[in-house]
């Protein structure tokens, strides 16, 4: 037996015997015996727990990793500070070993703090409902389009060019399939140009799609975008950094209907892409078309309070095909993550954590610019990413400063061609002033043709 | 009394955050970001300090039932024992801390368990290739139901825009299809609990695409007919695709790719092991067969002659991206770290001792509750609670009830075809002491049926809350905290 099966040989040979059968081999006759695998599958030899740790620490250590690397890389996942309290309130079984909440009475823990979460949400975007996490960010803006085709009976979607590449290819295989059109319009200056925008709006808009900061980590006037869309009768999906809501206006204020964005920055390591958590928020009057879990406050019979999964009629459990979306299991231990931290960080810290990225940000743009080696590319204002063009194609230069330990930031010329060679770099609390300036001589030196002198 | 939110332990001046001082030259912010982009106030969160946020989430944390606390036999949702070893390997810095866009040659190790992962899911399965792209079951359920739609296109058969699913199916398949764009057909089951041929034949023609069907079954039957269902299917033009759900009871026994089917996915926050989280990150893999997998989500990754890993986007018969980057990849790496754990005969192990538990708890508790259907289960039976209903106890009472024994109650009225359902999935990481201790909770109860309905019918009676009124809560929604 495994050390994960407690049940011995003797009393699996007893429990055979009460049910009336001899070998474990009869349970299984009622598979056809042509579907049968009459064989051992082809895996791996099983390995001990010491065996396994040693295989992934190999594994583990042929990744170089942001613990031991100056990371301003970003793009849609980023390198803030995790407070170490996170992980003990993650860790605790009872939360990271319960299924969904169905049964509430023995589920309160994590319908309260999915609560919490909704509360906090709503707090940070400005928006009246919050449902309980979505996958990711891009499935969540995705979720959000079709969400604002059924509010609005129409199927087009407008689409910036500065909404993140894979945001948008997420968005266009959700729309392939469920009917909606995706319309890409450009950008101008690194924001996305209003004038195509209206160019484009018709009387078949759903909703216009703005992501805010944009891919090129430009502040969008997202007003503007509101009263464009309002105009035609079609709804704002606003995309956000969560982070960049400690100082930037809630989008809820500036206007936006439906508010979504990708969780990972609260708390959630960068983890080669997942588990993350998206978030999707609405006005109070798009409530019941919202997709996913939603906790809700009511009472017990005594008339104490407690919390309870709600507006069910909504889900796929109930509605089966007519459901508002088919989302089942979400990212609840991720969401939790993201509810501790933005408890951690309270309303004071997460507004310090976005004043340091922007100003570290704003000092890593300059220190690149007085380099000369690096060239401005938008002069619209930003907030934790920005762009600067090198003199040499992107990936040599971050294959060169891996030999220093450092992660550079994305060669955004692999999604936009007439990018050439421009680098989309982030930087968050986490670098200090010394990473700044050693990333800017570094790579200054390493952009040096011919240099010879750095290896 | 009402236990606390957060907000309402929150107090001006306290904090939990430690964060370093700006040490770049200051500037006002202003100066960086126009005025009428920035907030006028501060966001609305907490303050506290961290003793209290400890406090706070830990006793919130003593209000769950959890694998770890006590046994979870919840129907459909294998809550099976979480090894902690995996926790503690995704964590690794060489895996947690690793950015999605570093360049290949930084991510090897991640690439290698992501392409393994695809080999020995394809394996399990029966399939050639598997994405593990979709962040859950749902979410692989929908990926699968494109690649099917995307493969009829390319052959120009755009009329086949019907998907078949039983009606003993989970809510998510209809649902998965309509968002993927099909109509949703569905197909009686017959009295053995199993899909009815006769039925299926009459709905077969040239606008089905295919038929979703979870094997065994939501009943934990085995589908006695595959092989021609299978056939039917096919010879009709249309595709077979495997839930996943239920693969607790297959591993190393039955393949979906060798019963027919053409795409399945798996749920690795079930049968491999990976926890729940209280509701995710799962991660659910879709495989497909040999001529679908062109259309697999792009990215793929794939490996050269000398064993390097690299992504694949160039593949223009592609449904797409489902999801950004590649998947939950943290929850790979715990499955990845169970299947080299187990190999080949720890797993075939795994579904024999689950079959063998549902078995044995099926026979046990069948003099006290109505069985619907009398022959052996795979890895999960149903129950129905009518025979209490009868008394004027129901399913409700009986699964809050069993709450007071310190057990997580089974999946209830569900699946639909059974009246007062009660779905039993007892996995097989739990000793039969175990199963013993809640076959005895479930005969007392039985007994309280008829001799002391009361203590039945108001159960809970130790928990946090008694009954909640979810009523009241739909109609008159209350989804924030406010002052």
């Amino acid at each position: 037996m495994s050390n994960y099966i407690p049940t011995t040989e003797e009393q699996q040979a007893q429990m055979l015997k009460e049910i009336g059968l001899k070998r474990i081999d009869e349970l299984f006759e009622s598979i056809p015996e042509k579907v049968r695998l009459n064989r051992k599958l082809n895996l791996p030899e099983k390995m001990s727990e010491p065996e396994l740790a040693e295989h992934m620490y190999e594994l583990a250590a042929s990744n170089k990793n942001l613990d031991e690397y100056d990371c301003f890389l970003g793009a849609g996942a980023y390198d803030h500070y995790i407070p170490a309290v996170i992980e003990h309130i993650t860790g605790r079984s009872e939360f990271y070993t319960a299924y969904t909440p169905y049964q509430p009475e023995i589920s309160q823990g994590t319908l309260q703090a999915i609560f919490e979460y909704q509360t906090m949400i709503c707090g940070l975007t400005g928006m009246d409902v919050s449902n309980a996490s979505m996958y990711d960010g891009a499935t969540a803006l995705a979720e959000a389009a079709a969400m604002s085709c059924k509010v609005t009976g129409r199927k087009e979607i407008l689409v910036p060019c500065a909404v993140h590449p894979e945001y948008k290819e997420v968005l266009k295989t959700y729309a392939r399939f469920n009917g909606s059109v995706v319309v890409e319009t450009e950008y101008k200056n690194g924001v996305t140009d209003i004038d195509a925008l209206k160019s484009k709006i018709s009387a078949n808009t759903a909703a216009i799609i703005i992501q805010n900061p944009n891919f090129f980590g430009s502040i969008e006037n997202l007003e503007s975008f509101a009263e464009l869309a309002h105009g035609n009768g079609a709804l704002l999906i606003a995309y956000v950094d969560p982070v960049s809501l400690g100082i930037l206006k809630a989008p809820g204020e500036a206007g936006a209907d439906i508010v979504v964005g990708e969780g990972q920055s609260l708390g959630n390591p960068v983890s080669f892409g997942g588990p993350y958590l998206g978030f999707l928020a609405a006005k109070e009057k798009f409530m019941r078309k919202m997709p996913g879990r939603i906790v809700g406050q009511t009472v017990d019979k005594t008339g104490k309070r407690g919390f309870v999964l709600t507006m069910q009629a909504r889900e796929q459990h109930i509605r089966r095909e007519k459901a508002t979306s088919n989302i089942c299991s979400n990212q609840a231990l991720n969401a939790l993550a993201a509810t501790v931290y933005l408890t951690v960080m309270g309303k004071k810290g997460l507004k310090e954590v976005a004043q340091l990225c922007v100003k570290k940000a704003h000092y890593a743009y300059k220190k690149l610019i007085e380099t000369g080696k690096f060239k401005t590319v938008f002069t619209a204002p930003f907030f934790k990413e920005f762009l600067v063009k090198s003199e040499i194609p992107i990936q040599d230069l971050n294959k060169k400063l891996l030999d220093y330990k450092i992660i550079g930031g994305y060669p955004i010329e692999k999604n936009y061609p007439e990018l050439k060679n421009c680098w989309l770099l982030a930087v968050t609390e986490k670098r200090s002033r010394k990473d700044i300036d050693r990333l800017a001589s570094i790579a200054a030196e390493l952009s040096s043709v011919g240099s010879g002198r750095l290896k | 009394m009402d236990r606390k939110l957060i907000f309402e332990i929150s107090k001006e001046g306290r904090k939990a955050y430690s964060l370093p001082a700006c040490d770049v030259p200051e500037t006002d912010i202003e100066t960086l970001i126009p005025p009428e982009y920035l907030r006028k106030s501060e966001p609305d969160l907490p303050e506290v300090s961290e003793i209290d946020l400890v406090r706070h989430f830990i006793g919130l944390s003593k209000l769950n039932h959890s694998v770890d606390t006590g046994f979870y036999p919840l129907g459909s949702c294998t809550m099976k024992y979480n090894p902690k070893i995996n926790e503690s390997l995704a964590n690794l810095s060489g895996f947690a801390k690793v950015h999605p866009y570093q360049d290949e040659s930084a991510v090897q190790g991640c690439l290698g368990i992501l392409y393994n992962m695809d080999m020995m899911l394809a394996e399990i399965t029966g399939m050639e290739r598997v994405s593990l792209q979709p962040a859950a079951g749902a979410h692989g359920e929908l990926a699968g139901l494109m690649i099917i739609k995307a493969y009829h296109e390319s052959r120009g058969e755009y009329n086949r825009n019907k998907i078949i699913v039983p009606d003993s199916s989970h809510g998510t398949n209809p649902a998965s299809a309509s968002v993927a764009g099909f109509e949703v057909v569905e197909v009686k089951s017959n009295g053995h609990g199993c899909v009815d041929v006769d039925s299926l034949r009459s709905v077969l023609n040239d606008n089905v695409a295919g038929l979703m069907l979870t094997n065994p079954n939501t009943l934990g039957l085995f589908e006695e007919s595959i092989v021609e269902i299978a056939d039917l299917v096919h010879e009709a033009g249309g595709l077979l695709y495997y839930d996943g759900a239920n693969a607790n009871a297959i591993l190393g026994i039955s393949r979906p790719g060798d019963m027919g089917f053409d795409v399945v996915h798996l749920n690795l926050h079930k049968s491999f092991s990976t926890p729940h989280g209280g509701g995710g990150p799962g991660s659910g893999p879709v495989g497909v067969k040999k001529e679908l997998v062109p259309f697999l989500p792009t990215p793929v990754v794939e490996k050269n002659e000398d064993g390097y890993y690299y992504l694949d986007y160039d593949r223009p018969k592609s449904i797409g991206r489902v999801r950004s980057f590649y998947g939950n990849f943290g929850v790979v790496v715990k499955a990845y770290a169970y299947i080299m754990s187990l190999g080949a005969d720890g797993l075939r192990k795994v579904s024999e001792a689950a079959v063998l538990n549902a078995n044995y708890m099926m026979h046990k508790l069948k003099k006290y509750y109505h069985l619907p259907f009398e022959q052996p289960c795979m890895h999960e039976f149903v129950i129905s609670g009518q025979k209490q209903k009868e008394k004027g106890v129901s399913t409700l009472d009986i699964a809050k009830r069993l709450m007071d024994f310190g057990y997580h109650p089974p999946t209830i009225y569900f699946p639909l075809i059974v009246k007062e359902a009660m779905m039993i999935e007892p996995t097989e990481t739990e000793s039969k002491e175990t199963l013993d201790g809640f076959i005895e909770a479930m005969v007392q109860i039985a007994r309280e049926v008829e001799e002391e309905p009361e203590t039945v019918l108001n159960a809970p009676h130790g928990a946090a809350v008694s009954r909640l009124d979810e009523t009241r809560a739909a109609r008159n929604p209350i989804l924030r905290w406010k002052d």
